[in-house]
């Protein structure tokens, strides 16, 4: 006799009637049992949505960005809603990274998901040292090095405007690296294939894309900016045909694999991004809109295999030029 | 534990200008039984543009604890920049709901004290729950800008004895809450408090004055709701255990925070 238990293992999914469909992806060698994680920054340590989601269902948990000492962030208003989406200006606020090691890290491996850790810093030397901490710690699966967040004035987005920089910093960060480097890029830039080039040429083993898109909001009524940033980042469904157009022109430019994100709502969308050239996707701020995004789109993402009779995942990958 | 559901809408009525009092049957057992006073749901809108849901506080619970009662200002400023009406008057069908949010005010400890339950404006609806519970010598002090805004004012009638304050002196004491306090020389063992900003700081003022405990409820624009994106945080007296800076999160950590343990 046989027991249907309905459950996904190793990325053999049996969601339809007797069909074998694989979506299990490697990036930088590394094996995720399907293509959905989490955009940094939308999931916290993942401690928050744990009561939401099951944890152990997604191909990876991608962490909110850590820094070498505790940062306080930006002064509220740090949000604000817009049509189709929201922006932000948190500010890198973190813990720091001995809080995430003893706390964050112990936390997120009691699941059997991978765990990327996103990076930010205000010098090259403060990438450094997080990311040399973070070599001690077998659990961390990859880094993402954030050199795109547009709300703090120092590091980050100054390291992932111009190619030399972004250059230099991924060639000092692969330098001291122990495990596969992930540069997050941003798409507040002229050129997205030749910032992609300048990350693969220094050594990067994967990108992320796309950070937010630099915004602003004025309340009418107050005549005011609606947040004390001035500008923040636009996230949500807004942004998703940006996301894919750079997504496209940037995996055009580079062999290395690269990590989807912007907008993506449901499986329909992930598949947009598979489609234009990601190898996997990031559910970002529609975490906040609904915090059960992560699972829904992994079951989009089985049902639209389902439903063409594609039986791996990864043929979609960059499959429309 | 924390859910998105859906709700059935028993009743949606304008009280006043702008006011809405809306009753909700949650259709998830235990989900309005777990509520405590000062925890808040958010609440999705119909329009597709507007995604995030808002953030509102809960008024009372039915007395079969199946039930939730809101009352919201459409189109307020506080709430967000949320600036499209809730539920277009809606009066029936479902909505959906996520909650019950953030932590409520401690009503164990204002039992058997003498209490002084203040609220302005639109933070006043968290009050009713809040004054039903505690069993306490309430003496229950809100203003509003007029009269012709006094919502609520029956509600809270029934829990504690009421003190009023208009701006323009047309109900009760010509002024603000601390205003009414003073001119009806109010004294207690605790405050609990909700309403703007600046009330909140006069009401922190004042507790300190007294040397006795105050418990205020603070707003701010929310995304997520559930602790994760760090967008609604205050300044705190001391580094925060979670986020280990001067930082608390509104949605998680509070709504409901000791008043000298907050920068605000």
């Amino acid at each position: 006799m046989q027991i249907f238990l309905g459950e996904s293992i190793a990325g053999q999914s049996a969601i339809g009637r007797g069909m074998d469909m694989n979506t299990q992806i490697t990036i930088a060698g590394v094996d995720f049992k399907n293509p959905v994680m989490t955009a940094s920054g939308t999931f916290g340590s993942g401690m928050e949505y744990a009561d939401f989601v099951d944890l152990n269902k997604l191909g990876a948990v991608v962490t909110k960005g850590v820094a070498s000492v505790p940062w306080p962030g930006n002064p509220v208003p740090r949000v604000a809603e817009v049509y189709g989406g929201m922006l932000n200006a948190i500010g890198l606020q973190n813990p720091g990274i001995d809080v995430f090691l003893q706390r964050d890290i112990p936390f997120l491996k009691q699941f059997d998901t991978k765990i990327i850790v996103n990076v930010c810093g205000k010098t090259v030397e403060d990438y450094v040292e997080v990311v040399e901490r973070l070599g001690e710690e077998p659990a961390v699966s990859m880094l993402e090095i954030n050199v795109s967040c547009p709300n703090v004035k120092e590091g980050a987005i100054a390291f992932g405007q111009k190619t030399e920089a972004l250059y230099g910093i991924t060639r000092e960060v692969k330098r001291h690296a122990k495990q596969p480097v992930i540069m997050k890029l941003s798409p507040n830039v002229a050129d997205i294939g030749e910032m992609a080039r300048a990350a693969e040429a220094a050594g990067a083993d994967a990108l992320s894309m796309i950070n937010t898109i630099t915004g602003m909001k004025i309340d009418i009524h107050r005549r005011k900016f609606a947040l004390a940033n001035k500008t923040g980042g636009l996230s949500g469904p807004a942004i998703k045909p940006v996301a894919v157009r750079m997504i496209y022109q940037a995996a055009q430019a580079v062999k290395i694999p690269i990590i989807g994100m912007g907008g993506i709502a449901d499986g329909e969308d992930a598949v947009e991004f598979l489609l234009a050239g990601a190898s996997a996707v990031s559910v970002g701020a529609m975490n906040f809109v609904d915090p059960y995004t992560t699972e829904k789109v992994i079951r989009g993402i089985e049902e639209y295999l389902e439903t063409y009779h594609i039986e791996d995942v990864r043929e979609l990958i960059g499959a429309v030029r | 534990m924390k859910k998105r559901v859906s709700a059935r809408i028993l009743s949606q009525r304008e009280m006043e200008n702008g006011i809405f009092d809306l009753w909700l049957n949650p259709m998830e057992p235990g989900f309005a039984e777990a509520v405590s006073p000062g925890q808040f749901v958010g609440v999705y809108t119909k329009d597709r543009s507007k995604l995030l849901p808002r953030p509102i506080s809960i008024c009372e619970v039915s007395g079969d604890r199946s039930s939730l009662r809101l009352v919201y200002r459409r189109g307020g400023t506080n709430t967000g920049t949320y600036s499209l009406s809730l539920l277009d008057g809606q009066t029936c069908g479902t909505v959906d709901i996520l909650g019950p949010l953030g932590n409520g005010f401690p009503v164990e400890k204002g039992k058997g004290k003498k209490t002084l339950i203040i609220g302005g404006g639109i933070g006043i609806p968290p009050l009713v729950e809040l004054s039903k519970r505690l069993e306490a010598r309430n003496q229950i002090v809100i203003g509003y800008r007029d009269r012709t805004q006094t919502f609520l004012a029956r509600d809270l009638e029934d829990h504690g004895k009421l003190f009023l304050a208009t701006e323009d002196g047309s109900r009760g004491t010509k002024g603000n809450v601390v205003d009414a306090v003073r001119e009806n020389q109010l004294g207690a063992d605790i405050i609990y408090a909700c309403g703007p900003m600046p009330m909140l700081r006069a009401v922190k003022a004042l507790a300190a004055e007294l040397k006795i405990p105050a418990y205020i409820s603070l707003e701010e624009h929310m995304a997520c709701g559930v602790g994760a994106c760090l967008g609604c945080v205050v300044k705190t007296k001391e580094v925060h255990p979670h986020t280990n800076v001067n930082n608390a999160r509104i949605c998680t950590d509070g709504p409901v925070f000791e008043a000298d343990q907050v920068e605000i």
